[in-house]
């Protein structure tokens, strides 16, 4: 911060790339691609530059949610290997900046997303800011070990935003999405839990391989992937999406067991890490043939 | 003197920043206006 007389005083080294940190980039493009997926399935026509302004305020969101968890999370994120090199916790950035920084980002990006499109899903998109930030971040989080399976709700709303800047109501379809997704979170932060285990124990997270131990871990693991593995042929089945996502879903699908079923069997930390990794490309390719199936229909 | 420069060239480019921002939204809202007007969406 800069005083009267001109002079610096606290951490005012904040860099543009600082900013760019409190958004989480990464879990942001997973967000926009899910959401553009959703956008894209929905029926109905979105003038593009709506679509696009669409987007952007999906990615705000995203990026809000992501700032003001940095914002409550900075004295845990302090302990942790993974995250003590976040703007917060490593001093180049005051937590009262990151938090009005958040809360400006999620109030414009729900504003602008009710101008733009409708109301219905201004209001899904501020249901999930508010839910990663109230339900995920301050009360599930340092509770329970079913913290990322309940908050995993948040992660898994923006194809069903998407869905509804589209069409401005919600139905069966975006739903399904919702549950790929949602099936998909446990598994996939398991996995990256298993090998993060003595940090989040350190800092006193109760994720589940600390609360339960790693052999039920894997056996949860196992079972959610179960779970997915159908969930994620749904679209198919339900006939909202062609051959080319069956057989996308199929093969992923049966790697996806493989994986889980070798972590379950083998208990080597290098075969989490496998199935973390897979878990994205998994995600990626399910949805990337989902909208590229739209794509080539609304191209003939 | 280096630091009160380097003060200057921080808030001349947040003040940039600031600007360019404030630039594009005011782009948006006008083409959103735009599209909302003639029906496009």
């Amino acid at each position: 911060m800069d005083d009267a007389s001109g002079s610096f005083s606290g951490p005012d080294v904040v860099e543009v790339s600082d900013f760019v940190a409190l958004l989480k980039p990464r879990v942001m493009s997973l967000v926009v691609f899910t959401a553009i997926t959703g956008l894209l399935v929905a029926p109905g026509t979105i003038h593009p530059f709506v679509g696009f302004v669409a987007i952007l305020c999906i990615a705000i969101g995203a990026g809000a949610s992501g700032a003001l968890n940095m914002w409550f999370d900075a004295d845990i994120d302090a302990v942790m290997r993974r995250t003590r090199e976040r703007p917060i916790p490593a001093g180049r950035m005051d937590g009262g900046v990151a938090l009005g920084f958040g809360a400006t980002l999620a109030v414009a990006s729900v504003t602008i997303m009710g101008l733009a499109t409708n109301y219905v899903a201004a209001a899904l998109l501020a249901f999930t800011i508010l839910f990663y930030l109230l339900v995920y971040t301050i009360w599930l989080k340092r509770r329970t070990p079913e913290n990322i399976v309940i908050g995993g709700a948040a992660g898994a709303l923006p194809p069903v935003v998407g869905w509804a800047a589209v069409t401005g109501g919600v139905s069966i379809e975006p739903l399904v999405l919702f549950a790929i997704i949602f099936l998909w979170t446990p598994p996939h932060f398991w996995a990256l839990a298993l090998f993060y285990e003595s940090d989040y124990e350190k800092a006193g997270i109760p994720m589940l391989p600390v609360v339960v131990g790693e052999k039920k871990t894997r056996l949860r693991i196992l079972a959610y992937s179960f779970a997915l593995v159908p969930v994620g042929l749904l679209p198919w089945v339900m006939g909202f999406a062609g051959p080319l996502y069956a057989l996308a879903a199929a093969t992923c699908g049966g790697v996806f067991l493989y994986r889980a079923v070798r972590l379950y069997r083998t208990t080597l930390e290098a075969d989490a890490r496998r199935l973390f990794s897979f878990s994205i490309i998994y995600l990626f390719v399910l949805f990337a043939a989902l909208a590229v199936e739209q794509l080539i229909g609304r191209l003939i | 003197m280096q630091h009160r420069s380097e003060m200057h060239r921080r808030m001349r480019s947040r003040n940039l920043a600031l600007l360019a921002i404030l630039l594009g939204l005011a782009l948006m809202f006008g083409v959103l206006t735009y599209v909302k007007m003639t029906g496009g969406a």
